[in-house]
């Protein structure tokens, strides 16, 4: 049983590969959809309230599915998509949604008499969201974006109904060669645990840190 | 030179400034005074656009703006040439006490950033928180921000600053620190719009006194005038009210 741990931990760098990389893109994507959501502009803002709306209320293997199975047929230049990349395309989206609602809501949380006084100091928007509004948020909202950090990998898993063999899909196969079910997916369950907790840990790391910013 | 002129401001459909013309000339300190929702702060709030007002001029130095039809860069021109001191300080809780000074220095005015920490020191040095230059706000007490606050509106050079009852926050126990160091910036012939509940003060460092009533100047002059022979019965009653 213990020989299965290193074959499955080789897979660990493509599971981490699609997590960090689809973090990093949905952070991005997020914190956009966020400021839109909190300047409302006109006719966008509806675009990306159903946007949310539509990838918070469907579930992500639906939206895998959709992207690697569905969109190439009415979109013929997707064909050549691989599972890796629908799945990294899939999960920023998915986890963009949640996200966004995420920093928003920490975004509306900084003191308003700061954006005042930026204004007043003559700062533009950018200006005033990149220098004054937007670090404050981060530290409000990164405990909870760790949280989806954490969703993230665990969802990676869900690459393999696309015929990726991460650890999830490398596992499947470990166990369907061996009949072994019960100790290749114990042993499965066991390393995405030791990541989790090992992010936890970090996780409360950070909270502390963060909590003694700005006060000495 | 200041100048506004038929300064139109409602609140939904609540009039709260109702055309209000004024002259500032330059190294004028002037005070406005008046009973709470006349007014007051919506008037200093308009110079600089943090509530946009629906009609009149504003003209700051070199700049004259027509309110209902004021583009971005004109309402970033007028912010560039004022600097406003809030009520509660406000200042940026992610910056330290000397980066709220440099911050829009390097950002907005574009300066060196050695040249920014150098009036940055300077200033603290001016306002006795040299000590306190790396602590951020939180570890700040009311009167050491408000310093902090006016100290970042004193690094920008502006034609004017406006402070909306910058004393008005505090514990009894730090005003006397923060109307100090607004005496030493207003002996430097600073333009300052001041609105404060400080009577006292006001008599001291204005060379005249606004009193406003419902959205309109009902009365001004120097001090001696307003405060020893107001000619409107609004005004004496409001004198009485407050020093009694
Ligand atoms: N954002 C707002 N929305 C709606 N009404 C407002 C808003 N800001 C101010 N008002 C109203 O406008 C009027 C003038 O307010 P303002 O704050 O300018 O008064 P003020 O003279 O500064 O009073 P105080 O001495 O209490 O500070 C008040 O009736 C107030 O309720
Ligand atoms: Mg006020």
């Amino acid at each position: 049983m213990l020989g299965l741990v290193p074959i499955l931990l080789g897979y660990l760098p493509l599971t981490l590969f699609m997590a960090v990389l689809s973090m990093a893109c949905a952070l991005v994507l997020a914190s956009l959809l966020a400021m839109e959501r909190v300047a409302r502009i006109p006719v966008l803002d509806g675009i990306v309230v159903l946007f949310i709306s539509f990838f918070r209320g469907t579930p992500l293997l639906v939206q895998l599915f959709l992207f690697y199975y569905g969109l190439p047929q009415v979109m013929p230049f997707l064909t050549n998509m691989t599972g890796v990349q629908a799945a990294i395309i899939g999960l920023t989206l998915h986890f963009s949604a949640y996200m966004a609602e995420s920093i928003r809501a920490a975004i509306i949380g900084v003191d308003r008499s700061q954006w005042e006084a930026a204004e007043a100091v003559g700062m533009t928007r950018t200006q005033m969201m990149g220098r004054i509004v937007l670090p404050q948020a981060a530290r409000v909202a990164a405990p909870t974006l760790v949280n989806y950090f954490i969703d993230m990998i665990k969802s990676t898993s869900l690459a393999f109904t696309l015929g990726v063999t991460e650890m999830m899909g490398a596992t499947q196969k470990e166990a369907a060669g061996s009949f072994l079910y019960f100790e290749a997916f114990i042993v499965v369950a066991l390393i995405y645990w030791a990541i989790v907790e090992a992010l936890s840990f970090a996780q409360k790391r950070l909270e502390f840190s963060l909590n003694r910013a700005f006060t000495r | 030179m200041i100048r506004l002129t038929g300064l139109t401001k409602r609140f939904g459909a609540t009039p709260v400034l109702n055309g209000i013309d004024l002259t500032i000339e330059q190294g004028e300190r002037v005070v406005v005074i008046g009973p709470s929702g006349t007014g007051k702060s919506t008037l200093l709030r308009c110079i600089n656009f943090l509530d946009r007002p629906e009609a009149g001029t504003i003209q700051v130095g070199d700049l004259t703006v027509d309110a209902a039809h004021a583009s971005r860069a004109q309402i970033l021109g007028l912010r560039r040439r004022t600097a406003f001191v809030f009520q509660n300080y406000a200042l940026f809780a992610n910056k330290t006490a000397r980066q709220n000074i440099t911050e829009a220095l390097v950002t907005v005015q574009r300066r060196p950033r050695a040249e920014a920490e150098a009036r940055a020191d300077a200033i603290l040095a001016e306002t006795g928180l040299t000590e306190k230059a790396d602590s951020f706000p939180a570890a700040l007490s009311g009167g050491q921000q408000q310093r902090v606050g006016i100290g970042r509106a004193m690094a920008l050079d502006a034609d004017l600053m406006l402070f909306d009852e910058p004393t008005s926050a505090l514990d009894p126990e730090w005003v006397g620190e923060v109307l100090d160091l607004m005496r030493r910036v207003a002996e430097r012939r600073q333009t300052m719009l001041i609105v404060t509940h400080e009577m006292q003060f006001a008599r001291e460092i204005a060379d005249r006194v606004i009193f406003m009533d419902g959205g309109r100047i009902v009365e001004q002059g120097p001090p001696a005038q307003i405060f020893e022979a107001p000619q409107d019965e609004r005004t004496r009653s409001f004198l009485r009210r407050v020093t009694r």
